[in-house]
């Protein structure tokens, strides 16, 4: 256990160094793109601002340095200046990492509660009419790309009901302080992105409990359990079910990093106030500090998610504890 | 003599498969007499397996059956297994109450993430309204009957700590701990080596004896016929060809096919049905 925590230190600075090599990668930095779109604009700046802007951002100094003075900052919980919104980046991050986390938790139990009991449903009643009929709505649901639903589903109710989806919040509401109201706008908001991101992830829970499942029915401990009469439905949900169902325990680890940069698509479509489009935002523009601490961020995230899976998965399967031990 | 425990008559199965119908029984008939081991012996795919999870109601979905397979319990009515149907309450009553079985697998016929204790005394809660503590306490002492030591701690341990030998002697606990009238056992030795097999017949022998039930012996094997079994009824392509004592099916078997099944058993006989 200890040994898996610190092997987590030089993997995420083997991944630190990468992050920073990639982001200076592309020709240019912030200072160049800020000055290409005032061009643009007829704006010309001269020799001299550019240099002090450079020296104020640190762009002057060597690139080893440059990548020191970031990491040592993200270590002390520093994540550095954005230089596009003129927001310390922590800020920006903890602002919309908690729509991020409602959002995503909020699609995960949507696809579980509608998806688990679908498969299970499906594997026990293999090749009735309706284990057909899920499997055809969940190919195309998985064939349809999550901003196309988004796109229909906004075209849907802005025709039908007049409304007009996007963002979490109504404008009203958009910068007032915390009341009941606001909160029921959040809910009536909130239904869409989870429906839509909820959606990709059914067909394949669906489809992967279906097999799980059906694996597991034809072990031999499932007649063990009916020669000893145990009852059909508990007998279905304490063995069979109980192991198809470990695997997608085990994803819930892989959530964290989903915070990050899952759904970022969706979330441009959709205008929410979710960490995906501040990353694609933030790669779009050569936001150095921004973009290499939400990466950064994400591959944390991973490493910590890994373990946590990992952690949840020997706490459910015997079979995976005593192997540690 | 009294009236067999287990009468079985003309018992047909046939499995749908995408080939059309196949027949695994074809007229099966037999009984199982009370307060003794009855052995059924045939090669593979004779129908043996079939025959024990007809009784129990395992067979599945794609398997149609007829026939009559009637069980006597000492005080009750008699029971048409045969003609129960699946959401009978009576037919979880029979599964591990009055009719109980113990598979070929060990290695797998266990759940591997429930304890040893817990899946044991599941079988007494199923049948009778007990509280856990006291499930637990017979499942215990159940546990020291097949010959578990260490009983407490090993209750609280998982399948995958035991070796097949020690699942299988679990199984069979399981498989009594409700007092059932007959124990079927399906190639209970088979996945098991030299040693344990023995000790494990050892084992049932002295548990039939003890409990004074009837023991359905399935089992490819001549040799574990002649050391455990009374009675034995021999199969051949899904029909029984011939049935009786052990001695006198052992001795002079008087169906083409036993006598073949003997000779082809390695040892004295071998010589003796070459010449």
């Amino acid at each position: 256990m200890l040994r898996r925590l610190l092997g987590m230190i030089p993997t995420l600075a083997v991944i630190s160094v990468l992050v920073f090599t990639v982001i200076q990668l592309p020709e240019g930095d912030i200072v160049t793109s800020t000055l290409d779109r005032l061009s643009a604009t007829g704006v010309e700046m001269s020799d001299e601002r550019v240099r002090n802007l450079r020296a104020q951002y640190n762009l002057d100094q060597p690139i080893p340095v440059q990548y020191l003075s970031w990491i040592g900052n993200f270590i002390t919980g520093d994540m550095g200046f954005s230089y596009l919104y003129a927001r310390p980046v922590n800020e920006l991050v903890w602002e919309r990492l908690g729509y991020t986390l409602l959002v995503t938790v909020g699609a995960l139990l949507f696809t579980w509660l509608l998806a688990l009991p679908i498969g299970i449903y499906s594997a026990v009643r293999q090749y009735s009419v309706a284990d057909y009929a899920f499997t055809t709505a969940g190919l195309i649901g998985l064939a349809t790309p999550n901003f196309l639903i988004a796109l229909i589903l906004m075209y849907l109710g802005y025709t039908w009901f007049g409304l007009s989806f996007g963002g979490l919040f109504s404008p009203e509401y958009l910068n007032a302080p915390w009341s009941w109201a606001r909160f029921v706008d959040l809910l009536a908001h909130l239904w869409i992105p989870v429906i839509v991101i909820g959606t990709s992830g059914m067909a394949i829970t669906m489809r992967l409990m279906r097999a799980n499942l059906l694996d597991e029915l034809r072990k031999p401990y499932v007649t063990t359990a009916r020669a000893k009469g145990v009852p059909p439905l508990k007998l279905l949900l304490k063995y069979p079910v109980r192991i198809a169902i470990n695997p997608f325990i085990s994803t819930i680890g892989l959530l964290l990093p989903a915070l990050i940069s899952g759904e970022a698509i969706v979330g441009v479509v959709l205008n929410l106030p979710t960490t995906g489009p501040l990353l694609v935002q933030s790669l779009i523009t050569q936001d150095m500090y921004l973009a290499g601490s939400l990466i950064m961020l994400l591959s944390v995230l991973t490493v910590v998610g890994m373990l946590l899976s990992d952690l949840l998965l020997a706490w459910v399967d015997p079979r995976i504890r005593h192997e540690r031990a | 003599m009294s009236e067999p425990l287990l009468t079985v008559k003309d018992l047909v199965v046939e499995f749908r498969t995408e080939l059309g119908a196949v027949r695994a029984l074809d007229e099966v008939s037999f009984d199982v007499p009370r307060d003794c081991i009855t052995a059924v012996v045939g090669e593979s795919g004779s129908g043996k397996t079939v025959t024990g999870n007809s009784i129990m109601r395992l067979l599945p979905e794609s398997a149609q059956s007829s026939g009559e397979i009637v069980l006597r319990p000492g005080d009750e009515e008699p029971i048409s297994i045969s003609s129960l149907t699946e959401r009978d309450p009576r037919l979880l009553d029979l599964r591990g109450g009055l009719v109980s079985m113990v598979f070929q697998e060990p290695m797998t016929a266990l759940s591997p993430v429930h304890r040893i204790g817990d899946q044991v005394a599941e079988a007494v809660l199923c049948h009778r309204r007990v509280s856990r503590e006291t499930a637990w306490d017979e499942a215990a002492a159940m546990l020291e009957q097949v010959g578990l030591t260490d009983v407490e701690r090993r209750m609280r341990m998982y399948p995958f700590e035991f070796s097949g030998g020690m699942r299988q002697r679990v199984i069979i606990a399981m498989a009594l701990i409700c007092h059932p009238q007959l124990l079927i056992c399906d190639e209970p030795t088979t996945a098991l080596d030299v040693t344990i097999q023995a000790e494990i017949l050892v084992l049932i022998r002295s548990l039939q004896r003890k409990l004074r039930n009837s023991v359905l012996f399935i089992t490819h094997d001549l040799g574990v016929v002649a050391q455990i079994a009374d009675r034995v009824v021999v199969m051949h392509d899904g029909k029984v060809v011939e049935s009786g004592s052990v001695r006198q099916v052992l001795k002079s078997p008087r169906h083409p096919y036993s006598i073949h099944l003997l000779a082809s058993m390695p040892g004295a006989r071998t010589r003796e049905f070459s010449q």
